[in-house]
C-alpha cells in the first residue's frame, strides 16, 4: 500500500514541474543554468536508468541476457528502427538468449 | 476552425500515434514490474510523463524503494518546467487552460509546438499532440498493462531486457554530439561504482547528483538533454524552435 502512495506523490510533484513552468516569471527562462541543469540530468538519469536496468540485479552486478538485450537495442537504434521495434529487439534478444541458455 | 488539418495538426496527429503505441510497452513493463493494472493507469493518467513513468518502474523492478522511485520520477520531471516556461511565454494560456496544458505539457507537445512559426499553428500543434499523445498513451498503457499481465513469467518474455531497451530508446535521441555522450558515460560509470555500495534505486540519485553539478557549473547548448524521445521534425538539425527564440534569445 505504501508503494500507492508514492506513486501519487509523484504524480502530485510531477504536475507541480508542469505547473511551475507556466507560473514563473518569464525572466527566469533567461537563466541558462536551469535549463541547463535539468537537460544534463536527463541524460544522466536516463544512461543510468540504462545501466541498472542492464546490470544490476539488487546491489550486486550480474552480466546475463540483459546484456544481449543492451546490444539488440543499440543496433536497432544505429539502424534508426523506431521506439517499439527497439523495445522488441531487446526483449528477443533478452528470451532468446535465456532460450539458448544463458542468463 | 474550418482549416482542418493544417502542417501542425498533422504533425501532432502522427506524434500521437508514434508515441501513444509505445504505451504499450509502457503498460506491459509496468506490470512486470510489480505494479497492478490501477496503479500503471495512475501513472499514465496522472504522472502522465513517458521517462518518468519508465523512471518509477525501472527503480521499483530493480528494488528499489517506493521514495527512490519517487525521486528518479521527479528529477526526470524537472524538465517539463523548463518546457512549461518555453510554452508559456510562447502561447501564453489562461485561467483553466493554462492547468490543461501543464498537464500536456511534455516532451513531444512541446516539441511540436516550438517547431513552428505562427503562433496559431503553433497553439494547434501543441494542443493537438499534447490530448492526442495523452489519449492514445492511456489507451495503449491499458492494452499493454492488460497484454502484460496474461503473459506470465515476464523474464521468459524478455521483458526485463525490453525495459533495457526502452531507457536506452530514451537515451538515444539526447546523445548529438561529444559532450552528451561523455555526460552519459560519466553517470553511467558513477552508477556502476553506486551499485554495490548503496542501496537499490539510491545509484540512479547520484548519478542524477553527479548530471546536476555538472550542468550547474558547466556552460554548453542549453537546450542539451531536452530532445523529445519521437522528434516530430526528424528532417531538421535541432528540429525545435526552443523558447520561440524571442524567450531564448538563441541563434542557430
Amino acid at each position: 500500500m505504501t508503494l500507492w502512495l508514492w506513486l501519487l506523490l509523484s504524480c502530485v510533484l510531477a504536475y507541480a514541474w508542469k505547473l511551475l513552468g507556466y507560473l514563473v516569471p518569464a525572466a527566469w527562462l533567461k537563466n541558462p543554468r536551469i535549463s541547463r541543469v535539468a537537460g544534463v540530468m536527463t541524460i544522466g538519469l536516463l544512461a543510468s536508468l540504462t545501466v541498472v536496468n542492464a546490470v544490476a540485479s539488487g546491489q550486486a552486478l550480474v552480466l546475463d541476457a540483459r546484456l544481449g538485450a543492451l546490444a539488440a537495442a543499440a543496433l536497432a537504434l544505429l539502424l534508426r528502427a523506431p521506439f517499439l521495434v527497439v523495445v522488441l529487439a531487446g526483449a528477443g534478444a533478452a528470451a532468446g538468449l535465456r532460450l539458448l541458455g544463458w542468463g | 476552425m474550418r482549416t482542418a488539418l493544417t502542417p501542425a495538426v498533422r504533425i501532432g496527429l502522427s506524434i500521437s500515434v508514434a508515441t501513444g503505441l509505445y504505451g504499450i510497452s509502457f503498460g506491459a513493463l509496468s506490470v512486470a514490474s510489480g505494479l497492478d493494472f490501477w496503479q500503471t493507469m495512475a501513472l499514465s493518467l496522472l504522472l502522465f510523463s513517458g521517462g518518468s513513468q519508465f523512471a518509477f518502474i525501472g527503480v521499483v523492478a530493480g528494488g528499489g524503494s517506493g521514495l527512490a522511485a519517487m525521486g528518479a520520477a521527479t528529477l526526470l520531471g524537472m524538465r517539463n518546467g523548463i518546457y512549461g516556461m518555453q510554452l508559456n511565454a510562447l502561447l501564453q494560456p489562461k485561467g483553466w487552460r493554462r492547468f490543461a496544458a501543464a498537464q500536456v505539457t511534455i516532451d513531444e507537445s512541446t516539441a511540436t509546438s516550438t517547431g513552428q512559426t505562427d503562433p496559431a499553428e503553433q497553439r494547434r500543434g501543441f494542443w493537438t499532440a499534447g490530448v492526442g499523445v495523452f489519449v492514445l498513451w492511456n489507451i495503449f498503457t491499458a492494452v499493454g498493462a492488460l497484454a502484460g499481465s496474461a503473459l506470465g513469467d515476464p523474464k521468459q518474455w524478455g521483458l526485463d531486457g525490453a525495459a533495457v531497451a526502452a531507457f536506452l530508446g530514451l537515451l538515444w535521441p539526447r546523445l548529438k554530439g561529444r559532450e552528451p555522450v561523455a555526460i552519459a558515460v560519466v553517470c553511467a560509470l558513477a552508477t556502476v561504482l553506486a551499485v554495490p555500495l548503496v542501496p537499490a534505486g539510491v545509484p540512479i540519485l547520484v548519478a542524477a547528483l553527479v548530471a546536476a553539478v555538472f550542468g550547474w557549473f558547466s556552460s554548453g547548448p542549453r537546450d542539451e538533454g531536452l530532445e523529445p524521445d519521437v522528434d516530430p521534425y526528424p528532417g531538421r538539425e535541432h528540429g525545435r524552435g526552443h523558447g520561440a527564440g524571442a524567450a531564448a534569445g538563441e541563434g542557430a
